[in-house]
């Protein structure tokens, strides 16, 4: 009978008055539209192609993050310009199928393809969910500031011969003996 | 055109008043609901959120009311306005203020009774009518709880009754002039609170309409204004119970003489209502035999104890 009366009475008591006295408590609410949450810097959001710092595209089109990525949502064709550089041709996410998992930045060789804490992507349409090259690349450089792909690889490409890229010694001519 | 009890102005004004009171509850236990739990609650539509409601009769009003092909029709749209009618017909016993008031019928307790067991029926045959399975269960649950639970809600209120020597609401609200009949019947006022929580379907005692376990229970297959109807209905019962509780253990509308009775009525109501709304959000549901044993072996003895005692307290003073 004690038991009885402490368990159906005196907890109830009890967990009324604790809630009850979260009436004093500020209410977490973030009322959304008025007021922005902080959205972290390394947030993954949409996602971006970004330039080196000469204002190229930073893409090589080597297709590791439609490789890495989970859903299959990016889609592209590499093409080559006269001077030996690789580059997209085009350059399709469908953000729909996007599941924000960074994987593809996380593959990216050459740092282009980033995610920013930019999440309201909201569509009355849903073919404008698919984003071109055009609607992705951006003209900065994103998290990267001075990360040029070119100047540190070893690969000829026009204006820059081998060993002529950062922190690159000239080739050795093996044949020779000379030091 | 008079001002007196029982005045077609007079019912007119309560009725509108009672109808708009609940509705705005909804609006009122959102808010509510959100202190309580650190949100906001809906504050978007109108000034802090009060044209909610409007907003959501504007959705039931034009929602598409349909009756099963399988249920029994006549039934089914009996039920829902049973559940109105007999609560609206409970409030006109209820002596809101001197001179407000539908009916001083002198036998208001029972009155409110047989409102409350007649209320049994439109929960009975919104399950039976649906023929849904979780229907069927909701409303056994429900009617096995209103017949238990209405047992000891009776014996509870004889306490107040013994005590006044009349059924009439209003003789009780006036033997209260000295001192509130919660102190000498604070055990009948703990029972017939557990007993009206359970006769309201509210959120301890919502067994009938578990939303996770019996989908919403007897009101499963109803929408639009059929649903609103019960939802309304039940914000009402809600409103009746914390009337009821002022009338006979809170002095109805006895207070000092700063405001006017009706306010003092108002505000005591409105302090169960909140309290009801804080057990919504503070308490979870006990299992249907807890529910079950609790009244029977527990309440029930206990009330019949207050009974006892109280009568002979009376009879040993008198």
């Amino acid at each position: 009978m004690i038991k009885l009366i402490k368990d159906t009475l005196i907890s109830q008591v009890v967990t009324l008055w604790t809630v009850f006295v979260h009436m004093f408590v500020k209410a977490d609410t973030v009322e959304y539209p008025d007021q922005k949450p902080y959205m972290f810097p390394r947030w993954r959001g949409r996602i971006i192609l970004s330039r080196d710092p000469d204002g190229e595209e930073r893409c090589v089109a080597c297709n590791l993050c439609a490789v890495a990525c989970p859903v299959d949502c990016i889609a592209l064709q590499k093409a080559e310009d006269e001077e030996g550089r690789w580059y997209p041709e085009f350059f399709r996410i469908n953000f729909s199928r996007c599941i924000m998992c960074g994987f593809c930045e996380e593959a990216c060789p050459t740092n282009a393809i980033q995610l920013t804490p930019d999440f309201e992507m909201a569509e009355y349409v849903r073919q404008d969910m698919v984003w071109e090259k055009e609607d992705l690349l951006i003209s900065g450089t994103g998290k990267y500031h001075d990360y040029n792909f070119y100047r540190v690889a070893g690969m000829a490409i026009g204006g820059k011969g081998k060993g002529e890229a950062k922190n690159e010694a000239p080739p050795v001519d093996v044949r020779s003996l000379l030091p | 055109m008079t001002w007196e009890v029982g005045s077609a102005l007079n019912i007119a004004a309560i009725l509108i008043l009672v109808v708009v009171i609940a509705a705005m509850l909804i609006w009122v236990e959102r808010r509510l609901l959100g202190l309580w739990q650190e949100r906001l609650g809906p504050n978007r539509v109108g000034w802090f959120g009060l044209m909610q409601v409007v907003a959501d009769m504007v959705k039931i009003f034009t929602k598409e009311d349909w009756v099963p092909p399988f249920s029994d029709k006549f039934s089914f749209v009996l039920a829902p306005n049973i559940i109105m009618i007999v609560v609206l017909m409970s409030f006109s016993v209820i002596p809101f203020a001197p001179g407000v008031g539908v009916s001083d019928s002198n036998v208001g307790v029972l009155f409110i009774l047989a409102m409350a067991s007649l209320g049994a029926y439109s929960v009975m045959l919104a399950g039976l009518s649906s023929n849904n399975k979780y229907s069927l269960l909701g409303a056994l649950r429900a009617a096995a709880q209103m017949v238990s639970y209405e047992v000891f809600m009776g014996i509870s209120l004889l306490g107040v009754v013994a005590l006044t020597g009349s059924f009439s609401l209003r003789d009780v609200v006036l033997a209260q002039a000295d001192g509130w009949y919660v102190i000498p019947q604070f055990v009948g006022f703990v029972i017939f609170l557990i007993a009206g929580i359970a006769e309201s379907h509210r959120v301890p005692f919502d067994i009938p309409e578990a939303e996770q376990e019996i989908v919403a229970g007897y009101h499963t297959e109803y929408s639009g204004m059929k649903f609103g109807m019960f939802f309304v209905g039940e914000y009402l019962g809600l409103v009746l119970v914390s009337s009821l509780i002022t009338v006979f253990f809170f002095g109805g509308w006895m207070g000092p003489a700063f405001l006017p009775g009706i306010v003092w009525f108002v505000i005591k109501a409105f302090v169960f209502i909140a309290f009801f709304i804080l057990l919504r959000a503070a308490l979870p549901r006990p299992r249907y035999d807890q529910l079950m044993s609790y009244g029977w072996l527990f309440l029930l003895p206990l009330s019949l104890l207050n009974l006892l005692i109280t009568a002979a307290v009376i009879l040993m003073g008198s």
